[in-house]
């Protein structure tokens, strides 16, 4: 009681104030810290790989390459990814759509529960002269407007150029959604958060392809290092003519396709 | 074309924008409309709206107040809605919506505290009990009602109205540019969005208040001010013109430049929103008001009180209905077609979900209800000076 005798009003709350600022200072910073970068996948790949695995995200940067010519539609890389993702049913991270166009320019497209089963024989009612497969996924934009329009920066590039979600971070108000050109993204009704495809972030920073690449049986989905001199990807794409889905939109997607149709948005 | 092939990009079957995120560009579309009205007195000194010059603030307030309700129901993490203050992302147009909101909702209470401070003290003082703690907490502490402190206070509600004006622009302004700013939907993507919203939110917000005030009046067993309802419904009348000129050119300027989007487009309005398209928003919510309302402006010397009360009440509940299908076919419209623009689905709010018709029925009432709580808080109409005892 003898100390407190000798604190005037004044410094008491003077103390009580820096006290408090300090309080928020020290709470607001390690807040900030960890979920400006953190991610499900991210967070734990940065501090743990790089020192353990030496995986320096500085080092890569990725790209995609589909060549729509050698998809047989056989859908493993929907359960691939279902599985290796838990996607929700009747969600998709990636899909498989089929195109059935006539002479006369009849165009028939179908993609029956992202065709995660495969494609059944179906009549267009027309005669078709070309048939072909276009499988489908996140583009991880360069310019992309999902990350441009998240309010809270829940959606962000990666150092490899790739489009993440943070879901601890996401609140769910479906605007990325709204702003993707392609379709890639949902609201997983589980998560309640924004969902994607992540190029399986999660294994490729140990090393491994994306699990549709993987379970691709064709050779139709490639994953590449474009950082890489001697990668497969970066080599096709300086040597082939390549397409992308919607260029018109300036999106800079990083899913390259061979073998594409103006019929295919 | 489109019925043989209707193919969606397969996440393009869910939509993601309720019936919860048409009732909130409708709610502060009211907000900034009633807003407008009471800025046409206490700035531009319309001395005819003088009757609801005080009651088109509150009305304001009442819509502002629940303004993010439909947004926090809709979003999937509204414990985290904070974030979007704490830590905006501002290449987002979305990120704006904590600052435009706080700093509207700040011009808005101070406009209406400074507009009823009198009356706040005169109940203060009048009062007993409970009321009179209110009514003393609502005072802030501030008793003086000197001609020259009202003076100070008129001088600073006009600076604040003035202020208000573009805040309440700005805060639906963005509503429209959070549509009109994605590319990647052709039916929203168009720099005429944001003028469409404001212009339909003033048409909105006067209907509204000729409603309101004619309910209250007759409530009250008071009488209409002629006036007022003239000069509301030639205002009305204006507004409701350029709004349907700016919805047709939209629309005009998309069929005439026939791009790959209008393949889409045209199909969802001939037959996808016919009803809420075609039928309400153009035929019973504009070309009928826009007639009524032309009698009611054109022939006004002719007309007698009640008619004119008649027309424009009936001619406002169209426009709100109007209003309200403006927004549906933006905000649902937009979705019912898929991104691959070859398909199309369908959305029905149910009943009872969580996003669905109740809950936005509540919301449109929960206004309302407010409204008339702040009424008995503010009187808003000066006959009533009866202290409260």
């Amino acid at each position: 009681m003898k100390i407190m005798d000798n604190v005037s009003r004044r410094e008491f709350l003077k103390d009580g104030c820096k006290l408090a600022s300090a309080c928020m200072i020290l709470n607001v910073l390690p807040i900030k810290i960890p979920n400006a970068f953190a991610s499900d996948e991210a967070s734990a790949t940065q501090a743990g790989l790089e020192a353990k695995d030496g995986y320096n995200w500085g080092n890569h940067y990725y790209a995609y390459l589909i060549d729509t010519r050698k998809c047989i539609g056989c859908g493993m890389c929907v359960q691939a990814c279902s599985r290796e993702n838990n996607v929700p049913d009747g969600f998709f991270r990636t899909w498989v759509e089929r195109y059935e166009i006539s002479e006369r320019g009849e165009v028939f497209v179908d993609s029956p529960h992202g065709g995660i089963n495969g494609f059944e024989a179906t009549n267009p009612g027309f005669n078709a002269t070309k048939a072909f497969f276009v499988p489908k996924m996140c583009n991880h934009c360069e310019h992309t407007p999902c990350i441009q329009v998240c309010p809270v920066g829940a959606s962000y590039a990666t150092k490899e150029g790739m489009v993440l979600v943070d879901s601890e971070r996401c609140v769910g108000c479906g605007y990325c959604v709204q702003a993707c050109p392609y379709g890639s993204r949902f609201i997983n009704p589980i998560t309640h958060t924004a969902d994607k495809c992540t190029w399986c972030y999660h294994r490729i920073t140990k090393g491994l392809k994306p699990a549709c690449v993987q379970a691709c049986p064709t050779g139709a989905r490639k994953f590449g290092d474009l950082k890489d001199e001697h990668d497969e990807v970066r080599k096709i794409l300086a040597s082939e003519r390549i397409g992308i889905l919607q260029a018109e939109k300036l999106t800079k997607p990083k899913c390259y396709y061979i073998g594409l149709d103006k019929e295919v948005r | 074309m489109f019925e043989t092939i209707n193919f969606l990009f397969p996440n393009d079957l869910h939509i993601h924008w309720s019936l919860m995120i048409v009732m909130y560009p409708y709610i502060t579309g009211l907000v900034a409309g009633a807003f407008i009205v009471s800025s046409l007195y206490h700035v531009f000194g319309k001395i005819e709206f003088r009757p609801i010059g005080r009651f088109s603030l509150l009305t304001s307030l009442a819509f502002l107040l629940t303004a993010t309700l439909p947004l926090l129901n809709h979003l999937g993490h509204p414990e985290r809605a904070m974030n979007i203050m704490i830590t905006p992302h501002f290449s987002s147009a979305m990120a704006g919506f904590g600052i435009l909101y706080t700093f509207y909702l700040i011009v808005l209470t101070l406009e209406v505290w400074l507009v009823f401070r009198k009356d706040i003290v005169d109940y203060a003082r009048a009062s007993t009990g409970l009321r009179r703690t209110m009514y003393k907490i609502l005072a802030l502490g501030v008793y003086d009602t000197s001609p020259e402190a009202l003076e100070k206070d008129h001088k600073v509600v006009k600076v604040l109205a003035a202020i208000g004006i573009p805040a309440a622009c700005m805060l639906h302004g963005y509503v429209g540019f959070l549509f009109g700013g994605i590319k990647a939907n052709p039916w929203w993507s168009t720099p005429l969005m944001p003028v469409i919203f404001l212009f339909s939110a003033v048409v909105s917000g006067i209907a509204a208040l000729v409603i309101f005030y004619q309910i209250a009046m007759r409530w009250r067993g008071e009488a209409i001010s002629a006036d007022c309802i003239r000069g509301l419904a030639r205002w009305l009348w204006l507004f409701l013109i350029m709004t349907v000129t700016l919805e047709l050119l939209e629309i005009i300027t998309l069929a005439y430049e026939q791009a790959e989007e209008w393949e889409v487009i045209a199909p969802l309005l001939t037959h996808q929103l016919s009803f809420s398209f075609i039928s309400l928003q153009m035929i019973i919510g504009a070309l009928i008001p826009m007639i009524l309302l032309m009698i009611t402006v054109l022939m006004d010397s002719f007309m007698k009180d009640k008619l004119r009360n008649m027309l424009t009440f009936i001619a406002s509940s169209l426009l709100l209905i109007q209003v309200f299908a403006m927004r549906w076919n933006v905000v649902i419209g937009g979705q019912i077609f898929s991104k691959s623009f070859r398909g199309f689905r369908d959305y029905t709010p149910h009943f009872l979900e969580k996003e669905g018709v109740l809950a936005a029925i509540l919301l449109g009432l929960l206004p309302c209800v407010l409204l008339i709580v702040l009424s008995r808080v503010l009187p808003p109409f000066r006959s009533q000076k009866e202290p409260i005892g």
